[in-house]
């Protein structure tokens, strides 16, 4: 049924007038092989519009023709019809569209001359605009979170509890393993550079300071910053597109009451967790390696651990867990509440959320490290 | 060949989602050069009806036929020769919101990757005349772009290859009068014109009388009835008389007959 003549053109050697007969379907479905297409392209520029438009044209012989046939044709004219044309009543109205068009053409649109200083202006302006509506969206969260204060009963509890559930329970397994790993990998790499000094024993130290205080909170920041944050990022982006934002405004449902604090609440409450857990892990992981590779028994690592590490470190490590949680959850909810209602925003916005996430976790992790040097390390 | 050629064969068609049954021996044939609408209530299953078409539902069993190619059971090259004679529009557009309105309209031609370059800007600019728009919308997104001229612009990318099928599915949903009266009547010059087959889902009383050659009406999970306007009007069914014989029905009905007698 879809079956057509291959479209057929033979032009004259010579520019003098003479007839021309294309014969065949001078459809798309049938123009498209690139053979044919090279072939008739290469006809119809072996002569000039004027040249082409003095031969005498006879169509009637084509058995189909749509838009795109006639376009190829058309252009060979130089955009008008030839002295002498000959075609079936049906095909006219192609030709008919075709003149419609003559004169339109597309907007261009012209670089400006200082390009790259206006382009540089609208990044500083942007980023100058991300601090803002960051900025006023803490505010907001502040003033959320005593409105919750002022009438707990009223809070979003429901949203919570299932934000917790989603950004804390279902990412216990992927901690566990990976904090586990980590551990092991520690554990080995220090194991041999220890045994060279033959300081075995302070592998305990080692990896209870570093786990608890500084990789156990990254390990989960960054899990949960790449599967939570992209995860609210792209919620709220979705009801963004799908204009749900919109229906809670007009409902005067509050987008940061509803929306916003119950996600920073539930990552604030999540992480501490979390970073608990992973503690956990990544210390059974150095152990089972310290206990293969040293030989240390797994009491003796237990009971060392409760020496050498200062109940401080397990503070300090639990306030980085609430600190990354709350910071995860609010530069996620702004990249989500930034999205444009379009799939590439929606995407880009994803990819933000999870880089600046990270990014401002090392960030904050580096001033904890500076804050508090003094504290929980035994000299 | 006298009767003119069979377009789209839905045969002994069953549709399931789980455990709901949406179709049960459907059949039903288009004609080259008809526009065949389908009606039914709510939830009655002629989106998917319309999807099974483009195969882009599984049937359950049956089969479906479009220019003779199965598109459930066909091979690639097969199937792309179907889908590059066919064109859909789709409710709500289904636009490229990443692409401007110009790069939506050209990607059925550039994915043919032979035509020039000057011969798909010709041919995008004259399409988006065709339904309507100036070259001055070409370089917009569709995001800035209201309703209707998502519409006209999925229409325009409907048409970019000249299909020989159009699915229209709710045309006119979401328009204000003047607009869908306008569309319809773009529909039907383009009908005219490029001899086309239109398959259409609708629930506008006055696009559909306006429009199709043959009703198809959907209920009970088959294809109760079809036929011209007046023989389906007269089916008795429940769903017949209240979407036809109701209100609205009436109305339009009226203003139909009032149109051919008017008409010479």
């Amino acid at each position: 049924m879809l079956d057509h003549q291959p479209p057929r053109l033979q032009l004259p050697s010579s520019a003098n007038a003479q007839r021309i007969a294309p014969t065949g379907s001078w459809l798309v479905q049938s123009l498209t092989p690139k053979s044919t297409m090279r072939q008739i392209a290469s006809e119809l520029k072996r002569y000039s519009p004027e040249q082409m438009r003095n031969f005498e044209w006879d169509l009637r012989e084509i058995t189909h023709l749509d838009h795109i046939g006639a376009q190829l044709l058309w252009s060979a004219w130089g955009k008008q019809r030839p002295a002498s044309l000959h075609l079936a009543p049906m095909h006219n109205t192609m030709f008919e569209h075709l003149e419609q068009i003559r004169g339109l053409a597309l907007p261009t649109s012209s670089k400006p001359r200082f390009y790259w200083i206006s382009q540089l202006g609208e990044k500083v302006q942007g980023f100058a605009q991300h601090i803002q509506q960051f900025i006023l969206l803490l505010g907001q969260v502040t003033l959320d979170l005593l409105r919750l204060l002022g009438n707990p009963a009223r809070g979003p509890w429901k949203e919570v509890s299932a934000n917790i559930y989603r950004a804390g329970f279902q990412a216990l397994g992927i901690t566990a393993l990976v904090g586990m790993l980590i551990g092991v990998v520690i554990s080995y790499l220090s194991a041999q550079q220890l045994r060279n000094f033959g300081a075995d024993v302070f592998i305990v130290n080692m990896l209870g300071i570093s786990i608890i205080r500084e990789l156990g909170p990254m390990l989960a920041a960054i899990l949960v910053a790449g599967r939570s944050g992209s995860a609210i990022t792209a919620q709220l982006g979705v009801m963004r597109v799908t204009e749900e934002l919109d229906a809670m405004s007009v409902m005067g449902i509050s987008q940061g009451f509803r929306l916003v604090l119950p996600k920073v609440i539930a990552l604030a409450i999540a992480m501490p967790l979390l970073v608990i857990w992973t503690d956990v892990a990544a210390l059974i992981g150095g152990m089972i390696a310290a206990n293969l590779e040293l030989g240390i028994s797994y009491e003796f690592f237990l009971l060392k651990l409760r020496d050498v590490v200062p109940l401080a470190n397990y503070w300090i490590g639990l306030g980085k867990g609430v600190v990354f949680g709350i910071l995860i959850a609010l530069v996620a909810c702004h990249f989500g509440l930034r999205i444009k209602p379009n799939t590439e925003s929606l995407g880009r916005g994803t990819t933000s959320s999870v880089v600046t996430a990270i990014t401002v976790v090392i960030f904050a992790d580096a001033i904890f490290a500076i804050v508090f040097r003094g504290i929980g390390i035994l000299s | 060949m006298t009767s003119p050629a069979i377009i789209v064969d839905i045969d002994h068609l069953c549709t399931c989602f789980g455990r709901t049954v949406v179709h049960q021996d459907v059949c039903l044939k288009v004609a080259q050069g008809e526009i065949l609408s389908v009606v039914g209530g709510s939830g009655s299953g002629k989106t998917v009806l319309m999807r099974q078409m483009l195969g882009l539902e599984q049937p359950y069993s049956g089969s479906v036929k479009v220019f003779g190619v199965d598109v459930h059971r066909s091979k690639r090259h097969a199937l792309q020769e179907v889908r590059n004679n066919w064109g859909m529009l789709f409710q709500h557009g289904a636009l490229y919101s990443a692409l401007s309105v110009f790069e939506n309209v050209a990607r059925p031609l550039r994915e043919l990757r032979t035509l020039p370059e000057h011969v798909i800007s010709e041919i995008v600019l004259l399409k988006l005349h065709m339904v309507g728009l100036g070259p001055e919308h070409a370089v917009k997104m569709p995001a800035n772009l209201s309703g209707g001229m998502i519409k006209r612009v999925a229409l325009a990318r409907a048409l970019a290859l000249d299909p020989k099928l159009l699915f229209l599915d709710e045309p006119t949903a979401g328009l204000d009068p003047d607009r869908s009266e306008s569309f319809v009547s773009l529909i039907k010059d383009l009908h005219a014109n490029l001899n086309l087959t239109v398959v259409m889902v609708t629930h506008d009383l006055d696009t559909l009388f306006a429009l199709s050659g043959r009703i198809a009406v959907l209920a009970d999970k088959r294809v109760i009835t079809t036929g011209s306007t007046r023989e389906v009007v007269k089916y008795q069914h429940p769903f017949v008389e209240h979407f036809f014989l109701g209100g609205r029905g009436l109305r339009a009905l009226d203003a139909l007959a009032e149109q051919e007698k008017t008409r010479p």
